[in-house]
């Protein structure tokens, strides 16, 4: 087990190593405004993240990432371009894995602006250069290509926002596509409500005072929505049988864009999809990735924290289980989040962490 | 000395004694009203611990007693890994009490886990904060509503009086405990889905943390049989 000033040390070297290599360093906050926060992840985080108050303040988080502060603080500076390499303590609870540090090191890189191929390749790069001679694998994965099979589903756009939001909670997902593309009456489901609302009935006469923030007009609004959605025809079983097959793509990356391309005459919107992972595969070929080795999952990333919406990758211990050991270093793209966090204006983005415990054991492991 | 962590005061506190009665072990409090001592009679080496019932799960999981009674809902709510940390040896039948979701009656668009999900979805379109849930069963309901896939919610902490929560407007849902549901009926409000967050009833938890020495088992041993030779 290195010890604490050992890990430390790596943190801060692999930090200057992506200096070195173009990213300007960026110090920021342990105490982290809980809302914002909040207000990305949704209250699980509250699970995952340690909590403290502050009299003047309000509440605050211990930082369990440097992505958010990261953002924020690039989307302040209102640049487009910007490439930041940090390190230092991270906190998570670990309820689930009490066995784990509840606070570790992480050193991190963070890619603004530019070519999105480009940078993908870059970042992973980057985080592989330092991995080098580890007996660690690369797995990568594209978020971006279910968002795209999804957007390219034959229906409504309700239905379509509605399963872009559960992408991250693969169980709600398979709910909802059930729902969508089963052939069973919906009206009827409702014992005879919709129906009613279709014939103009009050259905809210006899339901009971109006009480709280959300209005008889936002209960009548979503009825609308549930009649016309009841109407809307099954989602083609086709389509959802394609899905599957792209959440249970496995094999080589470079062997994958040309399924996406044949997949893409049932989904068509899919021939972007594939077309952006081509650009990525050449762009890491081009900085010396060995392909060959590089693997794809189609649901890679689907369970982690809900901001990564392209291209996916995680560094894995060869021969290790991946429930037992943490990933060495894991990234993505995230061009959502800086369009929240930066008040609608949009920078595409995409970063990743090492995790220098990980790393030292494994060297460790080698001697 | 194995010591027994009972509720000080109440109707949990009388059917506790009851129960223990039934199986042949009398506790009783001693003293004047107001203190709070015990004693057990018809079983060895036991000592009564009185203690709020809201307290006895962290006890528990301290060691600091042995055996204790209370609701699987403040177990569950209060400990990290609860069943690492005590385990039920018996359940008593009483206490019941259901930990629900409600949301107002004339939300008559939401009778689901996956309706609640939408709307919150759409709620927070709207008024741009999610949608809040009052509660004091914050581990629970949280837990519960990450394993059905509901997002766009945040809780409100309420320590009582929950049930006004959504008419005051500071929430517009709530999770709290229900036994027969004329609170919420009263507040314009109904339950959600057919099974509750959690079933709760008062259960004899066993402390897995404690010290057991030859005497606390023995002792375990002898309420064990009585437990069981009732059952």
């Amino acid at each position: 087990m290195p010890d604490r000033a050992a890990i430390r040390d790596e943190a801060h070297r692999l930090r200057r190593a992506f200096e070195a290599a173009g990213a300007e360093p960026f110090e920021g906050a342990i105490l982290q405004p809980a809302d914002t926060l909040l207000d990305l992840y949704g209250e699980d985080i509250r699970g995952r993240a340690y909590v403290t108050a502050d009299p003047l303040r309000g509440e605050q988080m211990l930082r369990p990432d440097f992505t958010v502060s990261v953002v924020q603080a690039h989307m302040e500076s209102g640049r487009g371009e910007g490439r930041y390499a940090y390190s230092g303590l991270i906190f998570r609870q670990q309820e689930e894995n009490p066995e784990r540090p509840s606070e570790y090191f992480q050193t991190g890189l963070e890619i603004f602006g530019g070519d999105p191929a480009e940078a993908d390749a870059e970042a992973f790069a980057m985080i592989r250069d330092q991995l080098d001679g580890l007996p660690v694998r690369a797995i990568t994965g594209d978020i971006g290509v279910l968002i795209a099979a999804v957007d390219g589903l034959e229906t409504s756009d309700i239905r379509k926002a509605a399963l872009r939001r559960h992408l991250w909670r693969p169980e709600r997902f398979k709910a909802l596509l059930a729902r969508y593309s089963s052939t069973e009456d919906l009206a009827r489901l409702r014992g005879g409500l919709l129906a009613k609302v279709k014939a103009g009935e009050d259905v809210l006469a006899e339901a009971g005072p109006e009480i709280g923030l959300r209005s008889p007009a936002e209960v009548m609004a979503r009825l609308g929505r549930l009649v016309a959605d009841a109407e809307e025809p099954p989602i083609p079983a086709e389509q959802v049988a394609l899905l599957d097959r792209i959440l249970r793509l496995r094999g080589a990356a470079w062997a994958m864009a040309a399924p996406l391309r044949e997949l893409a005459g049932v989904i068509p919107s899919l021939a972007e999809a594939a077309t952006r992972m081509e650009a990525r595969l050449a762009a890491l070929e081009a900085r010396g990735i060995d392909l060959d080795t590089l693997e794809f999952e189609g649901s890679f990333g689907r369970t982690t924290l809900e901001y990564y919406d392209g291209f996916v990758f995680g560094f894995l211990v060869d021969g290790q289980s991946r429930d037992n050991w943490p990933p060495v270093a894991s990234g993505g793209r995230y061009d959502e989040m800086t369009r929240v966090l930066g008040n609608g204006r949009p920078v595409p983005a995409v970063g990743g962490v090492i995790r220098p415990e990980q790393v030292l054991k494994l060297r460790e492991a080698q001697c | 000395m194995l010591k027994l962590g009972v509720p000080s005061k109440g109707r949990l506190m009388e059917q506790t004694f009851e129960w223990f009665a039934e199986r042949g072990i009398q506790l009783a409090r001693t003293g004047s009203d107001r203190e709070y001592a015990g004693a057990v009679t018809g079983v060895e080496g036991v000592e009564l611990v009185l203690l709020s019932a809201g307290e006895i799960p962290r006890e528990l999981a301290a060691g600091r007693i042995h055996l204790g009674v209370t609701g699987s809902d403040l177990v569950r709510e209060k400990l990290a890994r609860w069943d690492a940390t005590v385990e039920s040896l018996a359940l008593m039948g009483f206490g019941h009490a259901d930990l629900i979701l409600a949301v107002p009656k004339f939300w008559v668009d939401v009778e689901t886990l996956s309706d609640l999900d939408a709307a919150a979805a759409a709620f927070r379109a709207e008024h741009g904060h999610r949608l809040r849930i009052a509660t004091k069963y914050h581990r629970l309901v949280r837990d519960y509503l990450r394993q059905h896939g509901v997002a766009d919610y945040q809780l409100v902490d309420s320590q009582g009086a929950t049930e006004g929560t959504v008419k005051n407007g500071t929430a517009e849902a709530i999770a709290d405990i229900t036994s027969t549901g004329e609170t919420l009926r009263a507040n314009h409000l109904k339950i959600l889905g057919e099974d509750p967050i959690h079933a709760s009833q008062a259960n004899l938890f066993r402390s897995l943390t404690a010290d057991w020495g030859e005497a606390e088992l023995a002792s375990l041993a002898q309420i064990d049989g009585m437990v069981k030779a009732a059952a």
